[in-house]
């Protein structure tokens, strides 16, 4: 889209017909994207949720243990801290998993992600 | 190239140039091979695409216009129109993990993608630079990101340390994502093209069907996945920049 305007001097006399074309044409694509990518990019596959969920599970749970080790390592507290973030980490793993499932899509956060709306429609046009 | 009967020697790193310096071993491998070749094709894409801009695109040009438009798209609905400025970043991310999928598609080719090496250094990266936006933008109140708001400070020493794992799960869920799927097809398709030699005449029809349909099911993933992994750095830049 952006490219239109470094070619507007060249003026000729069907290129405002082009121009109001080009804006209804727009405006469609306004109403119902082209893209109709979803928003939050949730997969909506079973598998794909499934495989999500215990990667969101598996992840937090591996990084507990590995700040247990370090830190068990460190301070010589051999098994205990190991088990404590076994448990954080799991907690973690849960709380992951249960913002995905109410809906966040892929944020993370505690408040739903409502994608910013009110952007300025000029946004389409940057850098062009 | 492949002669290794193994469904997982594709995936094995081969030293072309061999580079060492110190202890470092940076030599030139297969897999540096085709991120050049990713870099090349995604330049060559949007150069030659854009040579000539028409007022009416030709096909290059649609298909790099597209491109663009599809990311500047995305990064309005998830980031917002400060996250104008990272758009160089994500488009090139996006580029770069969706040609490096679509090079892995072609047969003898080498997927770096499928290396969890390749793909935690990139999540590391976005991951470190994500934070120091965060701590650039927002100083010390950075910190407010791992205590939700409305909870009693009775709870802090539980769920500080919760929230810090969470946060510190972001870069692994989001490189063992992408690995695993590439890995994962990669495999299945080596697995049952060598069905399809076993069995034969008589019954290898069936797994070439199936390795058919495994072959369009991986074109799809390899572009969802580079379509995730945009999508997240997206969001969690997106959590940098207006911080919960």
């Amino acid at each position: 889209m952006a490219p239109v305007d470094d070619d507007r001097n060249q003026g000729s006399g069907d290129l405002d017909a082009f121009g109001r074309k080009l804006e209804e044409a727009r405006q469609r694509e306004s109403s119902g994207r082209i893209w109709n990518a979803p928003k939050d990019g949730a997969p909506k596959s079973a598998l794909g949720l499934a495989f999500r969920v215990s990667v969101e599970l598996v992840s937090a749970l591996a990084v507990g243990v590995a700040i247990g080790l370090g830190l068990d390592y460190m301070l010589g507290t051999k098994p205990w801290l190991l088990v404590a973030f076994i448990v954080l980490g799991f907690a973690a793993g849960v709380l992951n998993v249960y913002r995905m499932a109410a809906g966040y899509g892929y944020a993370v956060g505690y408040r739903k992600n409502e994608a910013p709306q009110s952007a300025p429609k000029e946004g389409e046009d940057r850098g062009g | 190239m492949a002669e290794g009967h193994s469904p997982l020697a594709q995936f094995e790193i081969k030293t072309l140039v061999p580079i060492h310096v110190g202890d470092l071993n940076l030599s030139f491998t297969n897999s540096s091979v085709f991120m050049v070749l990713t870099v090349l094709t995604v330049s060559a894409f949007l150069l030659i695409g854009m040579r000539r801009h028409a007022l009416v695109p030709g096909r290059w040009q649609s298909m790099a216009e597209l491109s663009y438009i599809f990311i500047a798209n995305l990064m309005k609905d998830t980031v917002g129109n400060e996250g104008r400025q990272y758009f160089p970043f994500i488009f090139t991310i996006f580029m770069f993990v969706l040609v490096g999928n679509l090079w892995g598609m072609i047969p003898y080719s080498f997927t770096f993608t499928s290396h969890i090496a390749v793909t935690f250094a990139m999540a590391l990266f976005i991951f470190i630079g994500v934070t120091l936006i965060a701590i650039a933008k927002h100083k010390l109140h950075f910190l407010s990101f791992f205590m939700p708001p409305g909870v009693p400070i009775v709870m802090a020493p539980l769920l500080v340390p919760i929230e810090i794992i969470s946060y510190l799960s972001r870069p692994i869920s989001l490189s063992v994502r992408l690995f695993a799927n590439m890995l994962a097809g990669h495999t299945l398709l080596k697995v049952f093209a060598g069905f399809i030699i076993s069995l034969g005449v008589a019954a290898g029809w069936l797994p070439l069907v199936f390795v058919v349909a495994l072959t369009g099911l991986e074109f799809v993933i390899a572009f969802l996945q580079a379509f995730v992994f945009t999508i997240l750095t997206c969001l969690y830049l997106n959590d940098a920049l207006h911080l919960h």
